[in-house]
């Protein structure tokens, strides 16, 4: 029996949510789980929050998370980990990549963007896994495979193998963009 | 083999494999993804139209002409093309026909959230509700199959968790299909009164065939669990009982128009407490109340907003059905003391052509009727430079009508519409201004694209669906011939010459168009080198900030230039009194 996992990506538009989500359905989908993802579109493209849910099982109904049902939540901006925070199960998973968006209320001045987020997911969600991924991401060649770094520091923390996700990453990025994001996720995926 | 797919992508996908050739659309999410899908497969000729009833009269025309067709539209999308549709009820089809409907409970993209299950009832067609990806695809083939047997369009709708989720799809090869033949058949096609009038008994005919369908269709079946409580649903509310009450038993409705009520009093008397779970309106419950059962609760689900697993548990506990939430997780954190979270409010874009728009009609306080698109987004703070928006191509109409009402608003009311927009029924608006002798203003935002939905093309991009070259229709000669006199075109990032041709024109007696013509800044790769801050100069005023860009912030009290975020519009220099932001340095090689 293959244990159902729900995982919520959150992060902000641009920033590779859709494209980490896509590797991980595949790798379950080779690691033989029925799946379900659900992800907006339309106003999400023009700077919005963005939020992929991916729910594995040996079968799976609802393509929607409940609040308090995920497993993981992978938060590719720390803002949006708070946002969001309300779906994480008690004892799940929580992944942050240590980077701050500023939303347009925010950049006026209309609003403030809370001081002590890591601090206090730190503390609210023992077991907390928070870091740069966007620095590490730029050591191993770009930037902007920080979801991959994120992504392989999930990968470690679930059920499958990783040389499923491996190939799964192959056949989602681009060839000649897999050596960097081949890097991008060894060097998330030995975070620990 | 297995292949995860959305349900719009398994939509396209059952198209091919069941022998749709034709198909139209006008983008509109959650649809456009079913035709961008389509086109690309092998013998499939797939377009995008200027409006949905347009869609609808293409599909129409392929299916006489003996080819099956399939039409997708959003739900609002439904409301244009419903001229047509009622008709086409009547007449039926040569070829079997499609319409996909998605809906958009909870408006994720959408300024409504209509219910358009009422519209197969309305029409007196057959309606299918998928509930994965699986079934979207499943129901492509049979909506043909029973259009073609029963000699009618068939709706099949999706919501929005529908078209949007992605799950496991056996794909299959086509089949060879062959044309039909078209015929040749007055009495049947051509809809004056005297053969109208019998094609009216022969649809409800029809409606009794279609019935008897409904109670022996494999997708309206009955899953036997525990018999003390039994739950009628269809569509993606399936998948939430599953979760909700894994226990129940369920007749789950494919097949909702018209309903199998045989099927359904059976279901009943096999089950202790009956109740009907679905999304937005009750469609269903309605019906099972007329046909006289018992319901052990009634209208308790919310009728506003999308249904979740959360959100149907609660209401089951509130109604005594179930006393807890055994089936769905519940374990959350207790996040009283959690910072406040600002929201991530929807934006223009860095180097937005409308921006500019905006501003000035912000800046000399003018009502403004708006339309649907990107644009609509400068009517949220900090631009809030829109007073009304109601539906594509509504904006015209509604400016002339604001002058009609009284004329002193006249001078200070502008429409303000896209260019897709403008094309999918904002002609005729502008007609009827001309006409009626109207003074409207009107600013078409032209830039080049259907950019809401994801740069789709339309008749004045010069490129088709399949990306092949066409004829890009020429906007100040399109308006001119509609009998518009005055006629403008201005560069919208030019703040002066934006404000001086809005001043102008709102002056005049007679209807005039201005044309803002810059293409979509995420379609133009080429930036030109970001915006500088002279920190000596900035006095903090926040100024600057009142354009609404996410390149710009104010940083210790002193603004601030994200240089990778910055497109060098250079909208900003032209707002600021101080001279403190001034052009990026051209890189000379």
């Amino acid at each position: 029996m293959l244990k159902s996992i729900d995982v919520l990506m959150v992060g902000v538009g641009g920033q590779g949510t859709i494209l980490a989500s896509r590797v991980l359905a595949q790798a379950a989908q080779a690691a033989g789980y029925d799946i379900k993802v659900s992800e907006i579109h339309g106003m999400a493209q023009r700077g919005g929050s963005v939020v992929t849910q991916v729910r594995l099982g040996e079968k799976v109904y609802s393509p929607l998370i409940v609040k308090g049902g995920a497993d993981v939540l992978l938060a590719f901006e720390k803002l949006e980990a708070l946002r969001l925070l309300s779906y994480l199960k008690k004892d799940g998973v929580l992944i942050v990549n240590d980077q701050a968006i500023d939303p347009v209320p925010v950049l006026v001045g209309a609003a403030e963007y809370p001081p002590d987020i890591p601090e206090y997911l730190c503390t609210t969600v023992p077991g907390t896994l928070v870091f740069d991924a966007t620095e590490i991401a730029g050591r191993c060649g770009t930037a902007k495979a920080a979801n991959v770094v994120l992504l392989g520091a999930m990968a470690r923390r679930l059920p499958i193998e990783r040389a499923i996700w491996e190939k799964a990453l192959a056949e989602r990025v681009p060839a000649k963009l897999l050596e960097v994001n081949q890097a991008a996720f060894a060097a998330g995926y030995e975070l620990g | 083999m297995k292949e995860l797919l959305s349900g719009n992508a398994a939509i396209a996908r059952g198209a091919y494999e069941f022998g749709v050739t034709v198909a139209a659309a006008y983008p509109g999410t959650p649809s456009t993804e079913i035709l961008e899908n389509l086109v690309l497969y092998p013998g499939v000729y797939a377009e995008w139209a200027p409006n949905e009833k347009v869609a609808m009269e293409v599909g129409i025309g392929a299916s006489l002409g003996g080819a099956r067709a399939l039409v997708a539209m959003k739900h609002v999308g439904v409301n244009v093309a419903a001229d047509p549709l009622m008709t086409f009820s009547y007449t039926g089809v040569n070829a079997g026909f499609v319409l996909v409907s998605t809906d958009d409970p909870g408006m994720h993209s959408s300024q409504n959230e209509q219910d358009n299950r009422h519209y197969a009832r309305f029409a007196k067609m057959p309606l299918l509700e998928p509930s994965d990806s699986q079934e979207a695809k499943d129901m492509v083939g049979l909506a043909l199959d029973l259009s073609e047997r029963f000699d009618t369009p068939v709706m099949l709708r999706t919501t929005t968790r529908v078209s949007h989720s992605q799950s496991l799809v056996e794909i299959q090869e086509p089949q060879p299909r062959k044309l039909k033949n078209y015929l040749k058949d007055i009495k049947k096609n051509l809809m004056l009164p005297t053969y109208a009038r019998p094609r009216r008994v022969a649809l409800e005919k029809s409606l009794t065939g279609l019935k008897e369908y409904s109670e022996e269709s494999p997708v309206n079946r009955i899953e036997w669990r525990d018999r003390s409580l039994g739950v009628i649903t269809s569509g993606i509310s399936y998948q939430y009982v599953r979760d909700v009450l894994p226990n129940a038993s369920v007749l789950k409705l494919g097949f909702t128009n018209p309903l199998p009520e045989q099927l359904i009093r059976s279901f009943a008397a096999g089950v202790q407490k009956l109740i009907v779970v679905e999304e937005l309106e009750p469609f269903i419950e309605e019906q099972v109340r007329a046909m006289g059962l018992a319901l052990a609760a009634e209208g308790f689900i919310p009728y506003t907003g999308e249904l979740d697993p959360g959100i149907l548990a609660a209401a089951l506990i509130n109604a005594g059905i179930i006393t807890s939430r055994e089936g769905i997780a519940q374990n959350g954190y207790n996040l009283e003391e959690a910072p406040p979270v600002p929201a991530r409010p929807p934006v223009l874009c860095p180097g937005c052509s409308h921006r500019g728009v905006f501003y000035a009609l912000r800046r000399l306080k003018l009502n403004v009727s708006g339309d649907i698109g990107c644009y609509t987004l400068g009517g949220l703070p900090p631009l809030e430079a829109m007073d009304s928006n109601i539906c594509m191509g509504a904006s015209i109409g509604v400016a002339h009508g604001i002058g009609k009402a009284n004329p002193a608003l006249d001078a200070r009311t502008v429409a303000v519409i896209g260019d897709s927009t403008f094309l999918h029924s904002g002609i005729t608006g502008l007609l009827d201004v001309v006409y009626n002798k109207g003074h409207a203003t009107v600013i078409i935002l032209d830039n080049r694209t259907t950019a809401m939905t994801g740069h789709q093309h339309h008749p004045g991009t010069g490129r088709t669906l399949a990306g092949e070259q066409a004829p890009a229709v020429n906007m100040e000669a399109l308006v001119r011939v509609l009998g518009v006199n005055r006629v403008r075109v201005i560069d919208p990032l030019n703040l002066a010459e934006t404000e001086a041709a809005i001043a102008e024109e709102l002056a005049a007696s007679e209807p005039s168009v201005i044309i803002a013509d810059k293409p979509c800044a995420l379609l133009t790769k080429a930036t030109r080198p970001a915006v500088r801050v002279q920190a000596e100069k900035c006095t903090g005023c926040r100024i600057c900030t009142r354009i609404g860009c996410p390149a710009i912030s104010i940083k210790d009290k002193r603004a601030l230039v994200d240089a990778a975020v910055c497109t060098g519009c250079n909208l900003c220099l032209q707002v600021c009194r101080e001279g403190a932001l001034v052009k990026g340095e051209e890189k000379h090689a």
